[in-house]
């Protein structure tokens, strides 16, 4: 049966707050198979799926976790998703992932890989050192890697990762793509229709359900989006970036959005949208999902830029989605936002787009003052618009 | 309590000293000498290929470094978290850029020239990427980027031997040809990494030295001085050799007249504890946090913040005979790409060879590279070793994160401890 869009919200929500992951054990329960987790940014969901395991996204306890064992492993000046993850994994609520992946995204994440070999050991934990050089030399690398995780994939799951199995998921994660496209867009034209806080939730789910289940998901929210009549509101339109890893709580998205912001684009749960194109389907799918991560993906901080501005990319979001000016929302903490700030805000102030910046944590509780932040920032655009 | 304002300083001390003045010299006038000037990091630093070319290296981190010794970073700082730049990043990175914004004058007060080309070897420190990308936006020059693969699962596999070689071969060397208008002259590079391994010999019996008991070298206070030459502008130079030659006679004769190391306040009479260090020191009080071991008469017999250029003891040493694979190994070896188990070990390792008291983490702001995971380091290697583990957290350059009280604080409770253990024994 069709859900409504708030009965789809509801359920994405309790998805979110399920720091049990029920749906996970349930999954795994009723097959009889695997799952793997990972952290952000990107990891080839695809494979996982082609060995019939779940793909899990960890994005630390948010603000429904109470840290108690986890703060005890980190000095105060590191960010908040590593404590909460191992928070999360000595309360046992991780106990249900097979293994754990951490892409290369910063050094507390790397480092998190090595603390995570030390404390679940007898865990598959594979730090994933995806190619800075975007050249042949790298194209050969990662070829290297994914076939070591296929390996332990298959060793994992007990299934044989196929051509066939490959391409079946790629094609799923295909349409995914595509549909997390579709509803970007739909945001982007009626961003009073499609609230920020909907489309955050939307993605959040697809860290927990399978691909199938989440396509379905968006197809369902997408078409009973139009039945909805909600008010055009005065708000100016912002592109949300620095928000990659460590996400923010749903507060303090909601905030953004009643502050005056229609949150035309961000990069929330990024993973979903890393690759810009379809991965080929076809005789050799481990060389596309290769060629997909080499050629076809965003920019963002963790990732080397070989040409070109750092910031060009956001430039060119702004332009697209016709966004008024940026909100630079990054975690306290956050080596690679934080260190790509400056120039990001250099290449904005040449392009005359207007900005603010603030820090948050995914626990955070002062939502007031961002807010009336933001709020201003949308005031002085509406007021003054473009310098 | 006064500090002695002047420090005891061994020859070899001086004659350091003179090759440091010396290089900054010669990258103040590349301009008129038409040297090519190349930007790099310590940790897989690729210095012979580079002098191969006949070009000049300069590491960031080290202007950044000496301007925290020369009390001009904490400006440097506030200069560039004027420019936008987080209070919550590397402090490296502010003061490099701080001091680039106050007209590029270099350590020996000197004007550091631009870069001809930024080498990002990006080796065990995710800053290192961004840093160059900001140099690239204010010198707008060639970045080449080395990526070196980290060792998770604590072994260096042939795919990433051929993917970091491959790397040197087909984007390294191309590029440093084309900037400084040479072909790669590998006889010369074959002379310099034997060269390399001539003193990463001496280096490593200078490390081993600290097993005597007294021991004749302060493996961190002393050792960051050790490393100068061989983690910066000189592996590879017959002065960088002659310079090792020297230190090795000082320690020797030291070992033969069961004498400690020089401290600020001259020769350590009285060893009282043994200890491992693991991170980097703070620079912007450096005698002072120097002092504050002297005074208690520890003596740091070994040390993993003097292994980011160079894991040495494990037996590499850079292959003349396999030229860029050993440079490739070399890179793939340093200390922060090691996994934490890893790290562990050689902690282990270091607290059992050197016949330690225990280990301090001197736990560092700036730099997630160290300390992320460090209170698990510190949990598994006491209990490994059985030996005290003390934790200290202060900062690379920045003054704001330096509190003598509270690391004197700190370090009397762990000392205690040492001695509950002994008296336990």
């Amino acid at each position: 049966m069709t859900m409504n869009a708030e009965d789809i919200i509801k359920r994405c929500e309790e998805l979110h707050d399920d720091l049990h992951f029920t749906y996970v054990k349930d999954w795994k329960a009723a097959r009889g198979a695997k799952a793997i987790g990972f952290m952000p940014v990107y990891v080839p969901r695809e494979l996982i799926h082609a060995a019939g395991m779940l793909p899990v996204g960890i994005m630390g306890g948010g603000d429904n976790l109470e840290i108690i064992r986890g703060d005890a492993f980190f000095q105060s000046y590191i960010c908040r998703i590593p404590r909460s993850t191992i928070e999360l994994g000595l309360g046992g609520r991780l106990d249900m992932l097979d293994g754990m992946l951490f892409p290369a995204i910063c050094d507390v994440i790397r480092n998190l890989s090595g603390m995570w070999q030390m404390m679940f050991e007898g865990k598959y934990v594979k730090y994933l050192d995806v190619p800075q050089n975007f050249g042949p030399q790298g194209r050969t690398f990662y070829a290297s890697e994914l076939a070591d995780m296929a390996r332990a994939f298959e060793r994992i799951s007990g299934n044989e990762i196929t051509r066939d199995a490959l391409n079946t998921s790629i094609a799923l994660y295909n349409e995914n793509r595509r549909l997390v496209a579709a509803l970007y867009d739909l945001r982007a034209a009626a961003p009073h229709k499609v609230p920020t806080s909907d489309v955050y939730l939307l993605m959040r789910a697809s860290n927990i359900l399978e691909v199938s289940e989440h396509s379905e998901m968006l197809r369902d929210y997408m078409a009973a989006i139009g039945d909805i009549d909600r008010p055009v509101r005065d708000n100016v339109r912002v592109v949300v970036t620095g928000a990659f890893c460590e996400q923010p709580p749903l507060s303090l998205v909601r905030a953004l959005e009643q502050s005056g912001c229609f949150i035309v684009d961000d990069d929330f749960v990024l993973g979903n949208r890393y690759q810009l194109k379809p991965v080929a389907v076809g005789e050799r799918p481990m060389e596309a999902l290769v060629e997909a991560y080499l050629g076809d993906t965003v920019a963002t901080a963790s990732r080397y830029e070989e040409d070109g501005d750092r910031g060009a990319y956001l430039v060119d979001q702004v332009r697209a989605r016709r966004a008024e000016g940026v909100i630079f929302a990054a975690p306290s903490f956050c080596d690679p936002a934080l260190l790509d700030r400056p120039m990001i805000e250099a290449v904005l102030t040449r392009e005359n787009i207007p900005y603010t910046a603030f820090k948050y944590a995914e626990n955070t509780g002062q939502i007031q003052v961002i807010k009336e932040q933001t709020g201003t920032f949308a005031d002085s655009i509406k007021l003054w618009g473009v310098q | 309590m006064t500090i002695q304002t002047t420090i005891q300083k061994e020859d070899s001390m001086i004659v350091q000293k003179e090759m440091i003045a010396g290089h900054f010299e010669k990258l103040a006038k590349a301009g008129e000498t038409g040297k090519k000037v190349v930007y790099t990091f310590v940790p897989g630093n690729l210095n012979e290929l580079i002098r191969a070319f006949d070009m000049l290296p300069v590491h960031p981190e080290v202007n950044a470094l000496q301007s925290g010794m020369r009390k001009l970073s904490g400006g440097y700082i506030q200069e560039a978290e004027k420019s936008g730049h987080s209070e919550d990043v590397c402090a490296y990175v502010k003061s490099d850029l701080g001091m680039l914004k106050k007209g590029n004058v270099g350590p020996t007060g000197l004007p550091l020239p631009e870069p001809d080309l930024l080498l990002l070897s990006y080796t065990g420190c995710f800053t290192f990427l961004k840093w160059f990308e900001l140099l690239k936006a204010e010198y707008g020059c060639r970045v080449v980027m080395l990526h070196i693969p980290y060792q998770a699962e604590g072994k260096i596999t042939q795919e990433m031997r051929d993917y970091v070689t491959r790397q040197i071969e087909e984007v390294v060397v191309p590029a440093l040809e084309e900037v400084s208008g040479k072909k790669l002259d590998r006889g010369r590079l074959e002379d310099m990494l034997a060269s390399s391994a001539r003193a990463e010999e001496l280096l490593v019996d200078i490390w081993n030295s600290a097993k005597n008991k007294p021991s004749p070298i302060d493996a961190y206070f002393g050792g960051v001085f050790y490393i100068g030459p061989i983690f910066t502008a000189f592996r590879g130079l017959p002065e960088c050799e002659d310079y090792y030659r020297m230190l090795k006679a000082e320690v020797d004769d030291r070992i033969a007249r069961k004498q400690g190391p020089v401290t600020p306040d001259g020769e350590m009479s009285q060893q009282k504890y043994r200890i491992v260090v693991e991170g980097p020191p703070n620079w912007t009080s450096f005698r002072d946090f120097w002092k504050i071991f002297a005074d208690e008469g520890v003596v740091m017999v070994a040390s993993t913040y003097t292994k980011v250029g160079g894991l040495y003891e494990s037996g590499f040493r850079h292959d003349p005979k396999r030229p860029l694979e050993s440079l490739g190994e070399y890179c793939l070896g340093c200390y922060t790409n090691h996994s934490l188990p890893a790290r562990v070990k050689i902690l282990q390792d270091y607290i059992e060879d050197f016949d330690a008291d225990g280990f301090l983490i001197n736990s560092i702001k700036s730099c997630n590279s160290f300390s992320a995971g460090q209170l698990l380091m510190m949990r598994e290697v006491e209990k490994r070793t059985g030996r005290a583990g003390g934790f200290i957290e202060t900062d690379l350059v920045d003054p704001r994160y330096f509190s003598a009280a509270n690391i004197r604080n700190r370090l009397e409770s762990y000392f205690q401890m040492i001695d509950a253990r002994r008296a336990g024994a």
